[in-house]
């Protein structure tokens, strides 16, 4: 039988191009204190519809009314094939309003919101727990995982449920990633801790569902306290046999879902292709022990852990927040603002998006609130010309060489990016971290890939209107084409019947005719006249 | 409490760089003392004062050309390229050679090389080597008056630093001396006359200018280039990709000859050890700017500078090739980086 690329997954550690050793950071918020505290009621949730990756979802409440914890509150729509989540009630309430918000999106456009007035009861729907979920079977987990509204909690949302879909029987191999890269999100690594038992039952659940041989759960090596919690939790669930946990070296961005295949397996994800073509899905452990909730207890996703950190905040730590709380309550409850603070990032320091104020709500897509101070975010020099230092280069896990890609985006030289592969950019950051002349570098990528899709549209829209026109012009020559045809046909049943000069006698001769007829009998003239030009 | 602020969101990353083009040649500074402090112990203090008056140079042109464009000055000069162009053009030509000189080298490198290109980050050419050759083909007397190390007999007649700037900035040398009684060939001046005449290569060695390895003080001077340039390798300001290119070609070249006939062709060492090799792969083939940036594409640079030297110093009319071989690598630089391009995550090659 061929060797599958699975086969020696995470026997040996393999290395992916480029990387960052960072200053971790993590110690100022990670299990302080352990368990999470949950955050108190606030005042108002503002729960956007379209926190996920894909299609906004359909609102199904309406203003005015009340509804409970967990009370779906959207539904992903009948949108076709594109991918949807739904969205639920963090509390019991009244619906105050359904409009347009600031949402944490790096748009910075206003999206839909459901705003909800909690009545401070916080009383559940009925849940649906299952009691066994050996029973289940593909279809049944998936539209559990649906019904949850279960996204990928690493970051990029993505709906679980539609990942599981192409998943059926492909794979093999399940990786749990808990390789927190980023500099000072510890979410992750407190849950692993606090909660070691949910992630390897929905490691399970997932297995027996999948029918998966193999789980790695990838933690980082400065976790190594996190390594005994989890070794622990599979001996309890008798585990042992079929769930690894492998530390991998502290290496940013190693958490991200291709770097850390192709250092747990030493293959590559090809280009344009999912994890699946290697028989492998990653989950983030967040996402797996949501999936064991919402089975087991049948639980939606109404709260995740987040980590509120960076020198901006007095008392760095992880809360439990439901989502659509506001990030000002977050703040509020680690004690607030330093003096220093300068910038708010939701997420990571290296991938975080800046947020503009700190009414933006949490979403299911913010494992971190990192505020940062003055001197974390001062630059020591403003932007200068690049020296070709290759820095950039050695350090970009994608291969690619972002000096060159910075001075053909400068050059608005947009046709090279192509074969210079932008698309395989991550916006991991790395190349922007070690720029010794300060260039924005991921700002350029951006705006390349921007300009990229834009061109990609617009020469979408010129061969549509050119396919438009072409057909046009040969539905006219068709037309054209016709008409000549049934032109020449007419001419030469014309040409056939009769000739000009015989047409001209059978006139006279009609005219003839009609005057012997007309002598003959004169009340008849007309119908007579009319069968004569008929023949 | 204050709720709603605003702050300041700009794209990620939100980490700003800890390095800087400052940093970066201030560490490259650096690792040039001790091969400067090597240079003046066997050549004298007339090495300082060309330093000096290079760098005043330099500074000054850059300061001049920086107005010109209406760039920021402060922030421009702050990065400290012209001061390394200056020094690294200062330690190719000898050390009593009369002040113009300087002045001329640094009107071809940080006017010409550097700014009619367009500035930092520019530039085709490596300015120190442009610099030098210029003066090299213009002034081919001055740039061949190279004086006899420390430890031989004619260095003890050496002028000391007021005699040297007198003699920089006068063009002439104290009464009691003569330029005849005190230059000297360089070891690779007589190594390819003594090849040429096809005379042994232990007999060639025989002349005083000639140390264990390399030339005499040379060989040492190049030690000590060799060991800053190993702190910068180690400090990750360069990488080793184009120095051990260029060392590693340069034995692997020349070693089957010298074991085919070492009587008539020298030993690996000697080519390392004489000349500006070492300087050359530490620290001016390794300028980023009109270099390669991939590493592939760093030791084929690396290999084509050593090949062009090696070329220069065996056939070529001039005894040692490292400024040559480096401008006509620059030439190869972009060509080179196009065709050793990382294979991007998930592409074919």
């Amino acid at each position: 039988m061929a060797q599958r690329p699975t086969d020696n997954i995470g026997k040996y550690l393999h290395n992916f191009p480029g990387g960052l050793k960072l200053r971790h950071h993590k110690a100022l918020s990670c299990c302080k204190p352990l368990p999470a505290r949950y955050l108190p009621l606030s005042t108002e949730y503002c729960i956007p519809v379209s926190q996920h990756l894909g299609q906004p979802a359909e609102v199904v409440v309406s203003v005015g009314q009340q509804v409970k914890k967990g009370q779906a509150l959207s539904t992903p729509g009948k949108t076709g094939n594109a991918p949807g989540a739904f969205v639920h009630a963090p509390t019991s309430g009244e619906i105050t309003a359904i409009e347009k918000r600031p949402v944490p999106h790096p748009s910075g456009l206003n999206s839909l919101c459901i705003v909800l007035q909690p009545d401070g009861k916080d009383r559940w729907v009925e849940l649906e727990p299952v009691d066994d979920y050996r029973k289940l079977d593909c279809d049944e987990l998936i539209q559990r995982v649906q019904a949850a509204g279960i996204v990928g909690l690493g970051g990029a949302v993505f709906p679980t449920d539609i990942k599981l879909q192409g998943t059926s029987c492909l794979i093999n191999t399940l990786i749990l990633n808990g390789v927190e890269c980023e500099p000072y999100i510890s979410c992750d690594e407190t849950l692993m801790k606090q909660a070691p038992g949910k992630i390897i039952e929905g490691a399970l659940i997932l297995c027996h569902v999948f029918k998966i041989e193999k789980v790695i759960i990838a933690i980082e090596d400065p976790m190594d306290v996190c390594n005994l919690e989890l070794e622990q939790s599979i001996s309890e669930f008798n585990a042992g046999d079929c769930v690894e946990v492998i530390r991998v070296p502290m290496l940013y961005p190693e958490g991200g879902e291709r770097q850390l295949i192709q250092v747990l397996s030493g293959h590559e994800v090809p280009a344009g292709q999912l994890p699946i073509s290697l028989g492998i899905l990653v989950q983030n452990v967040a996402t797996v022990a949501a999936i064991r909730d919402a089975v087991i207890d049948g639980i939606p996703l109404i709260e995740r852990l987040v980590t509120v950190t960076g020198a901006g905040i007095r008392e760095p730590q992880n809360v439990h927040a439901r989502i659509g709380t506001p990030i000002a309550d977050l703040v509020d409850f680690c004690g607030g603002y330093t003096a220093g603070i300068a910038r708010l990032v939701m997420g990571g320091p290296l991938m975080g998006l800046g947020l503009r104020n700190d009414q933006l709500p949490i979403i299911k897509a913010s494992n971190c609130v990192l505020a940062l101070t003055h001197a974390d975010i001062t630059s020591t020099q403003p932007e200068m010309p690049c020296i070709n230092c290759g820095n950039c280069v050695s350090v970009c896990p994608a291969g690619l060489l972002p000096q060159t890609l910075q001075t053909v985006i400068r050059a608005e030289n947009f046709e090279a990016l192509e074969s210079l592969n932008l698309d395989a950019c991550i916006e991991c950051g790395c190349c922007d971290y070690v720029c010794p002349s300060h260039i924005p570098l991921v700002d350029y990528f951006r705006y390349g890939k921007g300009e990229q899709r834009a061109q990609a549209k617009e020469k979408q829209e010129s061969d549509i209107a050119r396919l438009r026109f072409e057909r046009r012009e040969q539905r006219l020559e068709k037309q054209q084409a016709e008409r000549l045809a049934r032109h020449q046909r007419r001419k030469r049943a014309l040409a056939g019947s009769s000739s000009k000069k015989d047409s001209v006698a059978a006139a006279i001769a009609r005219a003839k005719a009609r005057k012997q007829v007309l002598a003959a009998n004169q009340p008849d003239t007309n119908s007579e006249t009319g069968k004569g030009e008929n023949s | 409490m204050n709720f709603s602020r605003g702050f300041n969101n700009m794209g990620s990353p939100h980490l700003p760089p800890e390095n800087t083009v400052g940093k970066i040649m201030l560490q490259v500074l650096l690792a040039l003392l001790p091969g400067i402090a090597a240079m003046t112990w066997f050549f004298g203090a007339g090495i300082l004062i060309q330093i000096a008056l290079s760098v005043l140079f330099a500074v000054s042109l850059e300061w001049a050309m920086l107005k010109l464009h209406g760039k920021p000055v402060r922030l421009f000069l702050s990065d400290y390229s012209a001061v390394i162009t200056a020094i690294l053009f200062a330690l190719c030509i000898p050390p009593l050679a009369p002040w113009w000189i300087s002045l001329i080298g640094m009107i071809a490198a940080i006017v010409v090389a550097k700014h009619l290109y367009g500035g930092l980050g520019q530039n085709v050419f490596n300015p120190a080597m442009v610099a030098y050759v210029v003066v090299l083909i213009a002034f081919p007397l001055e740039l061949t008056r190279w004086l006899p190390p420390r430890g031989l007999a004619e260095a003890e007649l050496l002028p000391g630093l007021l005699q040297s700037l007198q003699t920089i900035f006068s063009g002439h040398l104290p009464v009691n001396l003569s330029w005849d009684a005190i230059t000297q060939a360089t070891p690779l001046d007589l190594l390819k006359d003594g090849v040429e005449q096809n005379r042994m290569i232990s007999e060639i060695r025989r002349a005083p200018v000639f140390g264990n390895y390399g030339g005499r003080g040379w060989e040492w001077i190049a030690n000590f280039y060799a060991l800053g340039g190993i702190w910068l390798i180690w400090r990750r300001v360069i990488s080793w990709h184009i120095p051990v290119a260029i060392i590693a070609s340069v034995i692997i070249l020349t070693l089957p000859a010298w074991l085919y006939d070492p009587s008539s062709n020298p030993i690996p060492l000697e080519h390392i050890f004489s000349g500006a090799l070492v300087l050359g792969a530490f620290f001016i083939a390794t300028d980023p700017v009109t270099g390669c940036a991939s590493r592939r594409g760093k030791l084929i640079f690396g290999l084509g500078v050593a090949l062009l030297t090696l070329t220069i110093r065996l056939w070529g009319g001039y005894p040692d090739g490292v400024a040559f071989a480096v401008l006509l690598m620059n030439m190869f630089a972009p060509l080179i980086d196009r065709y050793t391009r990382p294979r991007a995550y998930g592409k074919p090659r």
